[in-house]
Order: C-alpha cells, then structure tokens, then sequence
C-alpha cells in the first residue's frame, strides 16, 4: 500500500512517521510537501506532529491554508484515510475535517512523557487491530492537547462512538491522574462521523519498535494496512461516490 | 518614497481583540491570576487572557468592514472556543 507523509514547514514527527510506514513496516512511501496542489496516487494520509509554521494565531491554523489541503479535503471526501497526529490532529480540527479543538493543557506546561491510552472503539479502520478496553502505553509530546468542544457536540461525538481513545490510568480506569492535559471526557483521539479521518494526540510513529520502549502503536499501523488491502480487494467501495 | 496625501488620508485601523468565551478553561489566565496573587496583588479577583490585533487598511469602507469580518471569522477567530469584537480606528496617516 501507499502512506503520504505531509510535511509542513515546521513539521518535526514527518521523518518518524515515514520510518515507520517504509522501514517498520514495509510499505510505499512518500513525502508530500505542503505546497504541492494534490496528494497523488495514495491509500493513507499521514498529518504528522510538530509546530507548522511556528504555531503562529493557534497550533495548526496557518496549515489549514496550506496549497496541499484543499486537496486533503478533496481525499478525505472522498472515503481516504487520514490520519493526525499531534499538530496534524490539530490542523484537522482547524481545517473542520474533525470537531472541536485542542486547546492549552490544563496544567499550562508542555507535557513529553509515556500516557496509557484506553481503546474505545475497534470499528474504525485505524483500531481494527486493538481489543477494546486494551490499554495502550504511548507518548505524549504537547503543549495544546487539551480536547475540547461545546456540549452538543461532545455528546454527538460519544452517541456516534467517534471516541477512539481515551487516556487512563495503567488499570484502564478513567481517573483525573491519567488524563494528563484535562481533556474533555479524558479524549485522546477521535474520528469524524465517516470514521476515516483520525486525530489522536499521543504518538504511534514514536511506539512502533520495542527498541523505542513500546510496541503499541505498530497495530494502528497494520490496522490502517488491513483496511486498505481489504478495500482493495473490494475495489467497488472506494473512490466512488 | 514620495508621500502620497491621498493615501494618507484614506488609511485606517481595525482592532481586533479576542477573548476565550464563557466556561472556556483559560490554563494560562489561571496561572497569571496566581501568580498576581503570590506578589499580593490580592484585589485581583480572576484573570482572561485574550488576543489583541492592529489590521492595516488600505481605507475604511463597508466591503473592507465585510473582509475584517471575514478575515475573523475564517482565520483570526477559532469560534468554537473564541468570540471578538472589532474596533474602527480612522483617519491614521499612512506610513510612507
């Protein structure tokens, strides 16, 4: 299969997402500069972390203009697969491909640390490989990744089962200790209603290898790969609408 | 560069100020309002912290009025947490 990796100026985690997709696990590969007007010939899209230009007016709203998005619009649209991570989550939400908004971490510090995650949904074509209530140990490396929307909308999100993961304590249990920026319902990740766009703060390029300290996030990797063989084997659902 | 009195008449200034709206957690605010307090500045009461822009325009007209609107509400502004209000400053001379 083909990842897309996005680098926007500022982009830090495009190069981790890229090793991962081309050398963990096997699959093509490639950079698509933010200033490209299309994203190709691809079967996932990769909006990776970092700080696109400079987090200027707030985290990821520049990013939103850039010329490859409108495009990345267009993919998503139309049933493709994309996912954002950190700052990438947070330019789907400032683009509206995703609700809400990341705002800054209740407790005002940048966070880099290891987080357990708790799997919520393993409907999405992104979590297929995950057993729900698994929990997950995965880093988090933020300043803004505090969730939040208005009521109507966090309701919507939990009716639909958008929630993809949760952040929890090393027992899975929901507590104000394992939610490390005061994210709204303890959020971590969500999808869009489609359930093909995924934003999560916490890193799975960054817990791909065991030399890395955790493995964890290599599933989403290959849940992401069994979905695009899947469609591809099924040629008739994708791309038409 | 050569002064051109026309333009310098004709500039103006939107100020924009954004604040983080009601029941929004304002990690920031919070942590000022404390540390007001640890200097004993105890008539403070609670702290909002908010964003503050200066817009050039090239005059003061309802369509650029319409574009400053525009330009909060597609950019300046994230509505799902943010409101605003804009100020209309005319008469500024132009730099030159």
């Amino acid at each position: 299969m083909r990842f897309g990796v996005i680098t926007f100026p500022g982009s830090n985690c495009d190069h981790d997402s890229y090793h991962v997709c081309a050398h963990v696990l096997g699959e093509s590969c490639r950079f698509i500069w933010h200033a490209e007007a299309a994203v190709g010939d691809i079967d996932c899209l990769f909006l990776p972390g970092g700080f696109s230009y400079g987090d200027y007016l707030r985290c990821g709203a520049i990013a939103r203009f850039a010329p490859v998005m409108a495009d990345v619009r267009r993919f998503a649209d139309r049933g493709g697969l994309v996912i954002g991570v950190c700052n990438g989550f947070q330019i789907l939400c400032e683009s509206g491909l995703l609700p809400g908004t990341l705002i800054r971490n209740q407790g005002i510090r940048f966070l880099g640390r290891w987080v357990r995650l708790r799997v919520e949904s393993t409907s999405t074509p992104f979590t297929s490989r995950y057993m729900r209530n698994q929990v997950l140990r995965i880093p988090i490396a933020h300043g803004e990744g505090n969730y939040f929307t208005d009521p109507q909308t966090l309701a919507s999100l939990e009716r639909n089962n958008q929630v993809a993961f949760r952040y929890c304590d090393e027992g899975g249990a929901l507590t104000e200790a394992g939610n490390p920026n005061g994210a709204l319902n303890c959020i971590a990740g969500i999808t869009n209603v489609d359930g093909n766009v995924l934003g999560m703060m916490p890193h799975p390029e960054r817990a791909a290898e065991s030399i890395l300290g955790s493995t964890d996030g290599l599933p989403l990797f290959e849940s992401i790969r069994d979905t695009v063989l899947a469609r591809q084997s099924r040629p008739a659902k994708i791309g038409v609408s | 560069m050569t002064a051109n009195p026309t333009k310098a008449l004709s500039t103006s200034v939107a100020i924009v100020r954004i604040r983080l709206k009601d029941g929004v957690l304002d990690p920031q605010g919070v942590t000022i309002h404390k540390a007001l307090r640890t200097l004993g500045f105890d008539k403070a009461l609670g702290v909002r912290s908010g964003k503050y822009y200066e817009i050039e325009l090239a005059e003061d007209s309802p369509e650029t009025r319409d574009q400053v609107r525009k330009m909060c509400e597609n950019a300046l502004v994230n509505q799902v947490i943010e409101n605003y209000t804009i100020e209309w400053l005319g008469g500024v001379p132009a730099k030159t």
